[in-house]
């Protein structure tokens, strides 16, 4: 069992017009066997939140506190984070040129598991994570994320979960980009991620459409730094039916 | 004091086999100024006793090999130097050993040079027409050396030529390694310098009809103190030609320096030709130094394409934060994103004998475990 709590979450990001808040007093609870969905416009700020948890060097928190299991998760280096269990898929994952996927999976997962992995044990799971997604095996020998199409990128970043498996997932607009066979498999990826109840998923998207294959036990609506409403799957409907127009207002009265 | 008279354009200004025709250089010169002509050894002013000829072992396949006298017609066919020390490499050498590969056949050559002292050392090359052949030039040893190599690739023909500087920390080494490409004649010709104590070299590409593919690559890791230079000089004189320059260098320690020049002139008859080059340098700690001149020329607009970029800097923080965030320590992360930088470089050269090899010598200067990282290159089945 676990648990990623963030309490009054406030960060900032650098610009040129000087220090510019983003999260203004975040409060979310993920615990194992749960999926929440944070849902929010464009530039509410929803992405941060996923930027902040997982430690991006961009962004200073200057209020609040953020614990897994109750380790001080703000006090963890970016890799520390990883290493304790939490994991983000991103919108947008980095190309890493001559860096192999396999090379790159095997690095990794020698890592978060503390040890290599045995060799014929990991090219077997491996190989599996891999067919599940309907990825083809030539994609372990391309360089990570190089020349991947939209759905490419979106479907490496759920094999790293699978075979990373955290404690608590944070996916940033996975779904974006996405025609809808690779909806849904990488929304199938997910949900088998999430299936033994012992994993936390946190899901940041705009668009409603990927909740018709992972179902969350908690919606939230993010706007402008913070969550103005929380409620169940429910609230997802509300908003494919009426937009954010009704919480933006909430939001801006703030 | 001579007056430095500014180049008129980017090809070299003399060209000759005879030394007495180079002036000695100053470091003034425009060639010369990132050398540090002290640390050459006499190699330039003639003070260098070359006396000590390079060993050299040649495995082959395909290919046949001959020593020839330096007065035979194959020795300058293609190269004339244009510089004082390819010169003094060709006067001072005892003999030339020649490559040739026979029209259409296809081969292979391990060419092993072993540094023995201060020593000239002439190779030339030969793919004869819809030959298809690859040669892999390894340097080791601690030398003095100058050099020349030609490299005649004739019609149709298709050759790789690779040059591995795996010298010992204190060699000097100075050579021209020139090219020459008949019509629709593919050349790739690769650089992989990770060793000495001054590399400079000067390869270069000439074209003598239509159709002609000169792909050149370069991959240099300078430690501390380490001077390694190339200067590459294409020249267009010949319409429908292609060449493309990539060369990526990785830099740690105090006063480690790279130099990277790329010439390209494109000259007025050269109509219909592409060309494009990049450098890539990757500075991993303080204190060291890359310097990098793209230089490309055109005296003529009626060309398929024409580039260069060049990048110079530090990681790469989204790379950085990317590998962190699956949990891989940022050490790690730095070596993981220099070894891609280098086996990038590697997979286009296709020499995958050579690759390991070159990887285990970047791996070890990187210091890390390979076994214990988790990569798996060598268990893999």
């Amino acid at each position: 069992m676990s648990t990623l709590e963030i309490h009054n979450l406030h960060a900032s990001v650098e610009t040129d017009g000087g220090e510019r808040e983003i999260l203004r007093g975040v409060d979310l609870t993920v615990s194992s066997g749960q999926t929440h969905a944070v849902m929010g416009p464009n530039g509410s700020g929803k992405s941060t939140l996923a930027y902040v948890i997982a430690g991006h060097p961009k962004y200073k928190v200057t209020d609040g506190t953020i614990t897994l299991d109750g380790a001080n998760v703000l006090e963890m280096s970016v890799d520390e984070r990883a290493r304790a269990g939490l994991f983000l898929a991103m919108q947008y994952p980095v190309e890493i040129p001559g860096v192999s996927v396999s090379n790159f999976l095997r690095t990794s997962a020698t890592a978060v598991r503390g040890e290599a992995p045995k060799l014929r044990l990991w090219i077997k799971e491996v190989k599996e994570s891999m067919a599940a997604l309907s990825m083809d095996p030539s994609f372990a020998d391309r360089s990570v994320n190089e020349g991947f199409s939209g759905g490419e990128k979106k479907r490496h970043e759920i094999l790293q979960l699978e075979l990373l498996k955290p404690k608590i997932a944070v996916l940033d607009e996975t779904d974006s980009g996405l025609d809808v066979d690779a909806l849904r498999i990488v929304s199938e990826g997910v949900n088998r991620f999430q299936a033994d109840g012992t994993t936390g998923t946190l899901l940041i998207t705009h668009y409603t459409r990927i909740l018709r294959y992972i179902h969350p036990d908690f919606v939230h609506v993010f706007v402008d730094g913070r969550i103005v409403e929380s409620g169940g799957p429910e609230l997802a409907t509300q908003l494919e039916e009426h937009g954010y127009e009704r919480f933006a207002r909430a939001g801006s009265g703030a | 004091m001579p007056a430095t008279v500014p180049a008129v354009d980017l090809a070299p200004r003399v060209f000759s086999r005879d030394v007495a025709d180079h002036l000695v250089p100053t470091g003034r010169e425009e060639e010369w100024r990132f050398t540090p002509l002290k640390r050459l050894r006499g190699l330039t002013d003639g003070s260098a006793v070359l006396e000590s000829t390079p060993a050299i072992d040649v495995v082959a396949e395909g290919f046949t090999v001959d020593t020839v006298a330096m007065d035979d017609p194959r020795v300058g066919a293609s190269l004339t130097p244009s510089d004082i020390i390819a010169a003094r490499a060709m006067s001072v050498a005892p003999a030339a050993t020649v490559l040739a590969l026979a029209a259409e056949g296809s081969g292979r050559a391990d060419v092993t040079i072993d540094g023995r002292g201060a020593g000239a050392s002439h190779l030339i090359i030969e793919f004869g027409p819809f030959s298809a052949g690859t040669v892999v030039v390894r340097h080791r040893g601690h030398a003095t050396l100058a050099q020349a190599v030609e490299i005649r690739v004739a019609d149709s023909a298709s050759g790789t030529v690779v040059f591995w500087q795996d010298w010992d920390r204190d060699t000097v080494h100075a050579a021209t390694h020139h090219a020459q490409l008949g019509r629709d004649a593919r050349l790739m010709m690769g650089h992989i310098t990770l060793g000495g104590d001054l590399v400079r070299i000067l390869p270069q590409v000439s074209y003598t009809a239509t159709g002609g593919d000169a792909e050149l690559l370069g991959l240099t890791f300078a430690d501390a103190g380490q001077h390694l230079e190339s200067r590459v000089f294409v020249d267009h004189d010949t319409p429908q030609c292609r060449s493309s320059v990539l060369y990526k260098s990785a830099l740690q320690g105090d006063e480690a320096h790279t130099v990277w020049v790329g010439d390209v002139l494109v000259r007025a008859e050269a109509t219909g030709i592409d060309t494009y080059e990049v450098n890539r340098n990757l500075i991993l700690t303080d204190g060291a130094r890359a310097d990098s001149v793209p230089n490309l020329e055109l005296e003529t607009g009626e060309i398929v394409g024409a580039g260069h970029a060049s990048a110079t800097g530090r990681f790469d923080d989204e790379q950085l934060f990317y590998l962190q965030a699956r949990g891989i320590p940022a050490d790690l992360a730095r070596v993981l994103v220099v070894r891609g930088f280098f086996t990038d470089v590697l997979g286009r050269l296709g020499v995958p004998e050579i690759a390991d090899e070159v990887m285990s010598t970047v791996d070890s200067r990187l210091g890390i475990d390979r076994v214990a990282a988790g990569l798996l290159e060598e268990e893999a089945e």
